[in-house]
């Protein structure tokens, strides 16, 4: 539960609250729409932090303003005690003097207090409340400058204070009174500023009219109501559906409308990914499909405006969209007259990094990997043409397209299906969430793409420290395991890590939090397997998906416990048998011929060694309800640590045996249980 | 229907009455209006200062013969600089829109996070593109660093693209097609350089040239920049314009070798950074020169 649902579940709904409202606007000019929402919640973290009791805390925000509104603060913070220990009261009557001096008191106001060292005098002083509104005044300019954002300026001089973009009024408000403080020469007050073109730029509020103040000028503060207003405005139309961007565009605009246009069905000559890239990063529009999916020649503007009567907007937003497609049909022209093929010398005059050569350089080694992975004729064809784009204008002017542009290139100039989706896909997965390339192909022009870089990085000590990691080298090695884990390809990580300890230790991070982050995997679980291996991620998968299964078994846990206690007792014992890491390596379970059946008591011990060569070379899921009681009364009647040395042995070799008969799956002592 | 050169006369009286002066454009060839000495120099140290000008902007890279109806080898900036800015920087920039005949409560304008980065003269700010109609009409900049000196007094950059302007307010398709005067269009004017400079930055300037050049300008450049000395009596007088002029021609040569496909992209960076040191070191010097005025 956040600590905001938790007060207002503490608040008393019903009645009116209790307190004073308290306003917080920074009005600023526009700030990056990206940063809105983190900037709002680290404002609302570091005014928890002053620790002010409140009973609810709304936050708001639109391009120019950040707010914050509480409800029930009181007028001034309860009065406390302070309470000094002095000292015992054995002590002798000089130090009971100085400490009464030092506290401006006399002896006998002194209290004594029982302490578990004793009775020893303290002084207690009643400290008066402060009022919340000086509080509030002192602490509020710390407050603002502590928002958080990635990247900030100065306007006032090197010295003055940095914010996202200049501040420009303050509404800070606790009950009718403001709430006096000042941040780079702008006093706080009670006035607000409306839309710059609908609304006028002083408007007096009250913490009661603040929001129907603003609305009355064309400002909507609510992020959720402006996302309703654009949802609404759009759902007579078959758009594309774009959350991203919604998301953009309800922080780009204080009062938001939609306007629908059109372009030249001429254009949609060109790849539909072409037109879309123009309309969604270029100009922020949604675009629009027909009744079969296809894209129609529409598209959708939102305007911080409240309308578009003569249409005005809507024509200069045709003009704009019309002269963008005009470049990238020119782009495209052009680029038909040159194949990708006859582009290759090209990738020579491009740096991929001044220490990793030319694309050339690059496409020559990925060749080579992708078939050593076992690449065949198309795939290494996918591999040597598949960088080549980057020579292309319109790669050049639509960056965020390289490899589809190749794709569709390849795809005109007559090369197999296998061969121009692979060159398409081949910066897949972008994200955790995006799919894998969709052939073999692509799957292996991908990964030999980011192994290649990842390789080449560390060779030259080119890794990523901290928040760091200018060649995303952690999410081209997490595209890797997504690809391997779910392309089922069984390429070895050691062999794509080619004996480098460094990515390889890479790797094993990236395994990891795709597991636990992606698949759901918990941790230990993730640990417990890995330790069995985690060389080949297909085998891994299985492995993991045994032991979530296993999970399930009311068995499982106490007999985990019981694994990491043998393991403990091997440990401490010094145990030199070392099955469990022979039959990881050997990748099969241990022989148990080393047990000496004679030394065995008959009993709990007896029977927990038949039930281990009966189960013996089975899977664990069928065997576990029967082994876990043997093993729980083994622990509960039998003392490992027998006097007779060979007893103790033979129970150790016994123990071990047992561990290392599913040692192949998961280390099981890993898994943390309740018990 | 406004004239590209009512616009321009417009824009200068709009910034004139808000005191600026107006200069004329600088002489020696620059990419951007940034690059002049009005705004590269003038942003620098503690003196106030208001300036307009139009900058005719070289991008020999952005040259197409004069065939594509929005790209130009050379374009016309209005640039405006404001040292410091002031509070109502933004709305002073918006009445300069409605000073030109655009009603604002009719057209969607929009200030998107864009900001600005120049690797050869060491400076970069914070600011927005202004989009109108979903057209970037302005960039507008909060400077920050310059010639690699933190800037205590923060000025704001606006620069116009002057031909988008006119093409909006002229709903023209093709820049060629905006009314320069009465009778007279943007192509009748321009059309002949576009050609000829795409001929000769994309065909014709001769390398060898081109780069003995860029190291005769970098020379006397590096020449008078050693020359300069911070503790001379006699430093005002030192011709450190001069030496600028002279890294303004080393970018412009770059830029053009550039579009001439004579410089590899491992080459790129190491040019960028001769051409830059240059740039920094006059900032540098001319910091020193104006703080012995100052005083």
């Amino acid at each position: 539960m956040s600590l905001l649902q938790k007060q207002q579940q503490e608040g008393r709904p019903g009645g009116p609250p209790h307190g004073l409202p308290f306003l917080l606007e920074i009005g600023t000019e526009e700030i990056p729409d990206w940063m809105i929402p983190h900037a709002l919640e680290s404002l609302r973290l570091l005014f928890e932090k002053l620790d002010i009791p409140h009973e609810s805390v709304a936050m708001d925000a639109t391009p120019r303003r950040l707010t914050l509104r509480a409800e029930g603060l009181p007028e001034r913070l309860a009065d406390s005690e302070e309470r000094i220990l002095g000292p015992a009261k054995s002590a002798p009557p000089q130090a009971l003097a100085g400490f009464a001096r030092k506290q401006g008191l006399r002896a006998e106001d002194l209290a004594i207090e029982a302490t578990p060292k004793g009775d020893y005098y303290v002084a207690v002083r009643k400290v008066e409340g402060r009022r919340t509104k000086e509080i509030l005044a002192e602490a509020l300019p710390g407050v603002i400058l502590q928002i958080y954002f990635p990247k900030t300026m100065y306007w006032t001089g090197k010295a003055g204070p940095r914010f996202i973009r200049p501040i420009r009024w303050i509404v800070a408000l606790l009950g009718e009174d403001i709430v006096p403080f000042e941040i780079a020469g702008v006093r706080s007050g009670n006035l607000t500023a409306g839309h710059r073109r609908l609304g006028a730029r002083e408007i007096v509020v009250t913490t009661a009219d603040y929001e129907r103040r603003l609305r009355d000028h064309f400002v909507i503060l609510s992020a959720q109501t402006r996302r309703e207003r654009i949802s609404n405005e759009l759902s007579g139309i078959r758009v594309k559906a774009d959350p991203a961007l919604l998301e953009t565009l309800v922080y780009l605009t204080e009062y938001p409308s939609v306007i629908a246009g059109e372009f030249d069905p001429a254009f949609l000559q060109l790849p539909e990914e072409v037109l879309i890239t123009v309309m969604r990063h270029h100009q922020k529009y949604f675009s629009v499909e027909d009744a079969d999916g296809h894209l129609a020649p529409q598209f959708v503007a939102v305007m911080n405006i409240d309308a578009d009567p003569e249409g005005f907007v809507r024509r200069g937003n045709e003009r704009v969209l019309r002269a963008r497609f005009n470049d990238a049909r020119f782009f495209w022209e052009t680029d038909q007259k040159k194949k990708l093929a006859d582009r290759l010398p090209d990738l020579a005059h491009v740096t991929f990094q001044a220490k990793l050569g030319s694309y050339r350089d690059k496409t020559r080694r990925m060749m080579a990997l992708v078939k050593e992975l076992g690449g065949k004729r198309l795939s290494v064809r996918a591999a040597k043409l598949c960088k080549c784009d980057l020579t292309t204008e319109l790669v050049k002017e639509f960056t965020e397209l390289q490899g589809v542009v190749g794709g569709l290139y390849a795809r005109a100039q007559g090369e197999r299906a296998e061969v121009w989706q692979a060159i398409y896909d081949h910066y897949k997965p972008e994200s955790m969430e995006d799919t894998i390339p969709r052939n073999l192909a692509g799957r292996y022009v991908s990964v030999a793409d980011k192994v290649d870089t990842l390789r080449g990085c560390f060779r030259v000590g080119m890794t990523p420290t901290g928040s760091r990691d200018p060649f995303a080298l952690r999410r081209a090695a997490q595209g890797v395991v997504k690809i391997l884990v779910e392309g089922r390809l069984k390429w070895p990580l050691s062999m794509l890590a080619a004996g480098d300890g460094n990515l390889q230790a890479f790797f094993a991070d990236r395994v990891r939090t795709y597991f636990e982050e992606i698949r759901g995997f918990r941790f230990d679980e993730v640990r417990a397997a890995m330790a069995a291996g985690w060389d080949n991620l297909v085998d891994l998968e299985a492995r993991l998906e045994r032991i979530r299964n296993l999970r399930a078994s009311v068995d499982f846990e106490p007999l985990a416990a019981s694994f990491k206690r043998i393991k403990n007792i091997l440990e401490q014992a010094g145990f030199a048998g070392q099955a469990l890491s022979h039959a990881r390596l050997a990748g099969e379970s241990a022989c148990p011929t080393s047990i000496d059946e004679s030394l065995l008591e008959a009993g709990p011990e007896r029977e927990l060694y038949d039930e281990q060569r009966r189960i013996a070379g089975q899977p664990i899921e069928s065997v576990i309800a029967r082994l876990r009681p043997k093993v729980d009364l083994f622990f509960d009647k039998v003392l490992v640590n027998a006097p007779d040395v060979r007893v103790r042995q033979n129970r150790l070799t016994l123990l071990n045996t047992l561990l290392a008969e599913f040692s192949s799956i998961a280390d099981f002592s890993e898994i943390v249980t309740n018990s | 229907m406004e004239s590209f050169q009512e616009i321009v006369f417009k824009l200068k009286r709009y910034w004139a009455e808000r005191g600026c002066i107006i200069q004329e454009p600088y002489d020696v060839e620059v990419g951007a209006g940034t690059m002049c000495p009005e705004t590269f120099l003038r942003v620098l140290g503690p003196d106030p200062y208001r300036v307009a000008y139009v900058q005719p902007s070289r991008r020999p890279a952005d040259g197409r013969y004069g065939d594509n109806p929005n790209r130009l080898f050379k374009h016309q900036q209005l640039q405006v600089i404001l040292k410091p800015s002031p509070s109502d920087v933004i709305e002073q920039y918006l009445g300069s829109l409605e000073a030109i005949g655009i009603d604002l409560r009719k057209h969607d304008i929009k200030l998107e996070e864009d900001n600005w980065e120049a690797p050869t003269l060491g400076a970069w700010g914070i600011g927005w593109q202004v989009m109108l109609d979903g057209l970037e009409v302005t960039q507008f900049t909060y400077f920050q660093q310059c010639g690699g000196i933190d800037l205590d007094v923060v000025p704001a950059e606006l620069t116009y693209g002057l031909e988008r302007l006119t093409a909006f307010l002229q709903a023209k398709d093709s820049v060629y097609d905006i009314e320069w005067a009465e009778g007279f269009s943007y192509g009748d004017v321009r059309y002949q350089d576009e050609l000829q400079y795409s001929v000769y930055n994309f065909e014709m300037a001769d390398i060898p040239t081109l780069w003995k050049l860029f190291e005769l300008h970098e020379g006397e450049a590096a020449r008078l920049l050693r020359l300069y000395d911070p503790k001379s009596p006699d430093k005002r007088r030192f011709p450190l314009l001069a030496a600028y002029d002279q890294v303004l021609k080393c970018s412009n040569l770059f830029n053009t070798l550039d579009s001439r496909g004579a410089i590899s992209v491992t080459e790129r960076v190491g040019v960028i950074q001769r051409v830059r040191k240059l740039a920094v070191g006059t900032a540098q010097a001319w910091a020193d020169q104006r703080q012995e005025a100052a005083l």
